[in-house]
């Protein structure tokens, strides 16, 4: 037996951290065979092979060394024109762009470069689930601010207005969002800049799914509304567009006083993305756009599919508009979304996640991913049809 | 209309009410639109893409690079059109570079195949000259990668 108390030897900062819900569940996942899974939160192509075949070369060509700290000139070069040419956004390629490993790089940098102790950030509930672990980790307060399936769950300037106190730094956007798949165009974001301005806050937005999404409807970074560029720090990445999850790689744009203390983090913690990945990014950038329609299109038949089958089985669910998620209702079936996302498990081999995972506000509801190919996403729903038939709600 | 098409070229078992699922359009509209395309023959038939070397059916497939002679008033399209009509033929295409028509042929044998070049095609009127190419091995057929496409890697769970 151990004679330390490890308990004891880990960072009261860490510890009292909650534990992530989801752990035991995706253990009870894995001891199950046969299960289709419907829980993932990546697309189901795999990265374009050009895109591949890019690296490949890169490897083969010898380039297996660090990068700037930045980032390859060539890359940031590329995000830039990628959000000129897309938004009409622009961005210094050497001053105010760095390349991260991923959003979730981008995410923690953003954070501890701009909270002191103690500042509160505004974060959506229910929204992705690093993004309160990143504001307390920076020693921030995550101030959880409720939406609502009557708003689409988008974020309203009154319920933000609510919860700001003199302590409030930031707010944190997440939009397209995961897991609820809303978008705030335009005229949802122009209340919220009216508050960042008022009450001068900063804002990170985590625009990862700003490609996908649907019906029309136009991504707006949140750095194009009036005044918001130099109180804006603009996450995005290519794992969700392009499929290269794996490669982790994203980028972080904003003021470059900002950008240049993000990257004074990233340069002692991380030193550079890898090289590969960012030579694949580059490739991606340049030459993937038609590999992203085609995704895209494929996403937005089985997205129809999926809510079409939702409203048949008789689970509520708020259209969603971007990414690639459905976040339907289950209050109707009575179980907890834990219970429900268990039982579906146990009872008829279907991974779904629990809304909980994503706050309190999660609950009553679960997440479903349609970056699932059509087979399986037809063979998930007639069991979940099974599952739900059986409840007689 | 090209959306449907595209829906049902990549699964010919589609159902209407499926495709009208994924795109939102009416059943009753894509039923009448895939009916239209019937007739239209802008849908000629619904066959599955085999790989017929698991089940173990002995097949030779060749290239056959075609030179002819085009003939006054309709060009390529008379010889092309007779060289369709048979049945060993799988596909005939025009093509442009150093010879004329393109025909995939498929036989029991290699006897079988060479047998029709022989006595067959290089027999036509106006058919100059014939190379054959013998197919070896079949990698992706029909923009299906046989044996060994992408399997599923992803964890069961990710956020």
């Amino acid at each position: 037996m151990s004679l330390i108390d490890f308990r004891s030897k880990v960072s009261s900062r860490v510890a009292k951290f909650p534990p992530s819900g989801i752990r035991k569940f995706f253990d009870l996942i894995s001891e199950e065979e046969g299960v289709i899974s419907l829980g993932v939160g990546e697309p189901d192509f795999v990265t374009p092979w050009h895109i591949r075949e890019k690296a490949i070369r890169s490897l083969e060509d010898g380039f297996t060394m660090y990068t700037s700290n930045s980032g390859l000139s060539d890359l940031r070069e590329a995000v830039s024109s990628h959000l000129e040419s897309y938004y009409g956004l622009s961005y210094h390629p050497q001053k105010e762009i760095l390349i991260t490993v991923g959003v979730s790089e981008g995410l923690d940098l953003a954070a501890r470069a701009i909270l002191n102790s103690q500042d509160e950030v505004i974060i959506p509930d229910p929204s992705y689930v690093s993004y309160a672990p990143c504001v307390l980790l920076a020693g921030g307060i995550p101030s959880l601010v409720p939406v609502f399936p009557e708003d689409e769950f988008k974020l309203k300037a009154q319920e933000v207005e609510d919860h700001i106190s003199p302590a409030t730094r930031a707010i944190l956007l997440g939009y397209p969002a995961n897991p609820t798949g809303a978008v705030m165009e335009e005229k949802d974001l122009l209340p919220i800049a009216h508050v960042v301005h008022s009450y001068n806050l900063m804002v990170i937005s985590d625009e990862i799914y700003s490609q996908l999404v649907y019906d029309g409807v136009k991504h707006t970074p949140f750095a194009l509304l009036p005044g918001m560029r130099e109180r804006t720090i603009l996450l995005g990445g290519l794992s969700k567009a392009y499929a290269m999850t794996g490669w982790r790689i994203g980028y972080a744009c904003g003021p470059e006083e900002v950008i240049a203390a993000m990257t004074k983090i990233h340069q002692y913690t991380i030193m550079c993305a890898p090289i590969m990945g960012q030579k694949a990014a580059i490739e991606a950038f340049h030459e993937g756009g038609e590999d992203v329609r085609q995704m895209l299109k494929e996403y937005g038949h089985r997205r129809s599919f999926l809510l079409s089958r939702l409203r048949d089985i008789g689970l509520p669910c708020v259209k969603p508009q971007g990414a690639f998620y459905a976040f339907p209702s289950i209050k109707d079936t009575h179980l907890s979304s834990e219970e429900f996302a268990r039982r579906l498990l146990l009872e008829e081999k279907v991974a779904v996640v629990p809304g909980m995972a994503f706050g309190e506000r999660g609950e009553g509801y679960v997440r479903l991913c349609y970056a699932t190919p059509f087979s399986t996403l037809e063979e998930a729903l007639r069991r979940i049809e099974r599952f739900v038939g059986r409840l007689h709600m | 209309m090209k959306e449907i098409l595209d829906i049902l070229e990549r699964d010919g078992r589609a159902t209407a009410e499926k495709i009208s699922a994924m795109t939102g359009t009416p059943r009753e509209s894509i039923q009448e639109t895939i009916k239209h395309a019937e007739e239209e023959k802008i849908i000629l038939k619904y066959k599955a893409v085999i790989n017929w070397e698991k089940v173990g059916k002995e097949e030779v497939w060749a290239l056959i690079e075609v030179r002819v002679k085009p003939q006054e008033d309709v060009g390529f399209d008379a010889i092309a059109q007779r060289i369709s009509r048979f049945p060993s033929t799988h596909s005939v295409y025009l093509i442009s570079g150093t010879y004329d028509l393109l025909v995939v042929v498929k036989g029991k044998s290699m006897q079988d195949v060479s047998s029709f070049v022989a006595r067959k095609l290089s027999l036509l009127p106006s058919v100059l000259r014939t190379t054959s190419h013998f197919m070896l091995k079949r990698y992706k057929d029909d923009g299906e990668i046989l044996d060994g496409g992408e399997e599923e890697k992803r964890l069961p769970l990710s956020l």
